[in-house]
């Protein structure tokens, strides 16, 4: 019964938190000043004006009338969730590449501490690499690879972008984890003169999984934002990328129709998280194991 | 250990399901653009293709589906390409996609790109050459409302100026520098993708393209009438007239290539077909706004007609037949771009291009192959039609 309540109660607080926020866009947007809060010549608060902050209700009525004027065009929330859908596909894609990677770099560097010193220094050097740098680079590179019948695409550059971005937190929150057991657990392992792969599978995976869960919640989020930029960078036509850059020409006329594809991207994101959030719950038994209070 | 084992199994479909929705069906790469063909051009294309009578050829964008390139659409739709035995994949831009930069690597055949643009990237090794240049006339413009009373450039001194910088902003400066207004005279505004800057006040003169930025503003409603933004309402200083217009879309090749006998063949079809395109938007724009929007375009249907109808008037009527590359108007380009300094003190190049960066060679062949067939490359009574603009380009 107290759990029931305890899971009623977090749903009402999430719906009073988006609700908050609502009424604080609009409650601005109805009482605040027309030409936004200014300090000096920088302004810290936005315009009110129907151009820069559009109803709330009118963001939602856009969802429901048609993308364009053609007679067969779709509502806006059918072409935003579809662009949602394509673009978290590549996120999970980058996801999962950049999970796998992580993984066997982090393996690699706890196994040998020559590799740790050889690659670390990299491994965080890559993140200091501006993503539109990389990403017309990626497409070109990627262009000229053909494996058998396989024929490099745009997507695939996009997904190897949102890896790149996703790798990180998983090779260094695993390799924090692997080498996070005791001492004296390890000590132990060695007395029974277990090898390293029983070792690893026993005694580091498991006390890995409270440092992995928080890393693998970041590759998530990095991969979403890293899919969508690159799309934006490349070009790639179907996702929610390329639909801010299209939707960004009707900000004047039709201010409404710029946000859909960012609440989008918020659903997208939510997504992602949530998936995360389900892994979680599956690892959960490890969480317990293995861990000392640190 | 039950439950945990189905949500284990439930978050790995869930991934999986994800995962797959990111594939594509038809395997072909979404940077491609699938041109939508009538009926009797996609079994021309799949006959001739069965049969092996086409050469592929790639033609990249500087951006991404719009009215813009609405004629390489209309040749691609209206079977041109195939007819002159190409089958023309059409690669979109993007944000950070340097058509020249994809040229000069290899991994097209062909590139659309602006003349100033191109020529800083020929002067840093890239080895391509303007083989047709299909824009006659600059669309950029700057513009403003009636009450800022900018009419010419020197009015543009102590004002906020907006640009979207990244090559846009040379036939600005240089109708200024001619002014006698420095960069330093005026306050440069960074200009985003949309017009709200300029319609909040915070930019006097933006930077607007006719077929673009323009009719942005119009499809705004001027909350003064209740109605929409008329061209009454704006002052516009269009560099043609001001002097300092510099040439826009080029169809570009590699200069390297150029010396084998095939590929020549295969530029003057190209260039033949994609006229002929152009042709089709001049006499067609509705059905050519039509084929760019059902080829992926997200613009309104208004926005799209409008474009198309601007883009004719940026070609027609054509001086010397379209693609031609009028000397006067190259040397004033090259001029321009030698000798006109942005914010930073820079020139888009320092000594002049090479000669191997334009040739009418190919284009005058196929100029004179079209007026074989009966095309009209000219336009001489071309005559624009009237678009009414919708609120948001609906």
């Amino acid at each position: 019964m107290a759990q029931l309540w305890n899971r009623f109660r977090a749903v009402v607080f999430g719906v009073l938190g988006v609700a908050a926020v609502v009424a604080t866009w609009d409650v601005y947007k109805a009482f605040g000043p027309e030409q936004g809060v200014l300090v000096g010549d920088t302004r810290v608060l936005p315009r009110t004006t129907d151009l820069a902050m559009p109803h709330s209700w009118e963001m939602l009525q856009r969802f429901g009338e048609p993308v364009t004027g053609l007679p067969d065009a779709p509502d806006a929330i059918r072409a935003v969730f579809d662009a949602s859908m394509f673009s978290l596909g590549l996120a999970a894609r980058g996801w999962l590449i950049g999970v796998v990677v992580g993984m066997l770099l982090a393996l690699l560097m706890s196994r040998l501490r020559i590799v740790e010193s050889a690659l670390l220094p990299w491994v965080i050097l890559s993140q200091t690499v501006p993503l539109i740098a990389i990403a017309p680079l990626v497409r070109r590179w990627g262009s000229e690879i053909q494996i058998g019948s396989y024929v490099w695409s745009s997507e695939d550059s996009v997904a190897v972008i949102a890896a790149y971005l996703a790798f990180f937190p998983v090779a260094v929150g695993a390799l924090r984890g692997l080498k996070s057991p005791d001492k004296t657990h390890l000590d132990l392992m060695r007395a029974y003169g277990v090898g390293w792969w029983r070792s690893l599978i026993t005694l580091r995976l498991p006390s890995s999984v409270p440092y992995l869960l928080p890393a693998l919640r970041l590759a998530a989020a990095s991969a979403v934002i890293g899919a969508v930029v690159a799309e934006v960078s490349i070009g790639l036509k179907g996702g929610l990328g390329r639909m801010v850059i299209d939707y960004a020409v009707a900000a004047s006329g039709d201010p409404a129709k710029p946000w859909a594809p960012i609440f989008g991207a918020v659903a997208v994101g939510l997504a992602a998280a949530g998936a995360i959030g389900l892994l979680g719950l599956a690892l959960r038994p490890f969480r317990l194991t293995g861990v000392s209070t640190q | 250990m039950r439950r945990t084992l189905k949500l284990g199994a439930a978050a790995v479909a869930l991934a999986v399901f994800v995962t797959g929705c990111g594939s594509e069906d038809d395997g072909k790469s979404s940077s491609e653009v699938d041109v939508k063909q009538s009926e009797d051009c996609q079994t021309r294309t799949k006959e001739a293709r069965d049969a092996g009578e086409l050469t592929e050829v790639s033609l990249q964008l500087q951006w991404v589906s719009q009215a813009q390139f609405a004629g390489y659409y209309a040749a691609v739709a209206e079977c041109y390409f195939v007819d002159e035995g190409l089958d023309v994949n059409i690669i979109e831009g993007g944000v950070d996609i340097v058509p020249q930069d994809v040229l000069a690597s290899g991994d097209v055949d062909y590139a659309i790109s602006w003349v100033p643009k191109v020529l800083g990237s020929i002067e840093q090794g890239a080895g391509i050459t303007n083989v047709a240049q299909i824009f006659e006339r600059s669309a950029t413009t700057q513009i403003s409302f009636k009450d800022k009373d900018i009419t010419t450039p020197a009015d543009l001194k102590n004002k906020n100026v907006g640009s979207w910088g990244f090559g846009n902003e040379w036939e600005l400066f240089a109708g200024m520098q001619d002014a006698g207004v420095g960069v330093d005279d005026i306050n440069l505004v960074q200009q985003a993708f949309d017009m709200n800057a300029f319609l909040a006040g915070d930019i006097d003169a933006a930077q607007a393209m006719t077929y673009n930025e323009y009719a942005q503003v119009l499809e705004t409603k001027n909350p003064d009438t209740g109605e929409l933004y008329q061209p009454e309402d704006l002052n516009v200083i269009n560099w043609n007239d001001v002097g300092t217009a510099m040439l826009q879309d080029a169809i570009w090749a590699t200069t390297e290539k150029l010396s084998d006998p095939a590929y020549e063949e295969q530029t003057v079809s190209f260039i033949k077909a994609s006229i002929k395109g152009w042709a089709f938007v001049r006499d067609n724009p509705e059905e050519a706004a039509t084929i760019v929007a059902e080829s992926g375009s997200e613009l309104g249907q208004s926005h799209q007609l409008w474009m198309a109808n601007e883009v004719n008037k940026l070609i027609w009527p054509s001086t010397n037949g379209v693609g031609t590359i009028d000397e006067e108007a190259w040397a004033q380009t090259v001029d321009i771009a030698l000798n006109t300094k942005n914010e930073t003190g820079a020139t888009i190049i320092t000594e002049a291009p090479p000669e191997s960066a334009y040739t009418n060679e190919y284009v005058e062949q196929a100029l004179a192959e079209l007026e074989d067939e009966g095309v009209d490359t000219i336009g001489a009574d071309y005559a624009p039609i009237d678009v009414t603009l919708k609120e948001g380009g609906k």
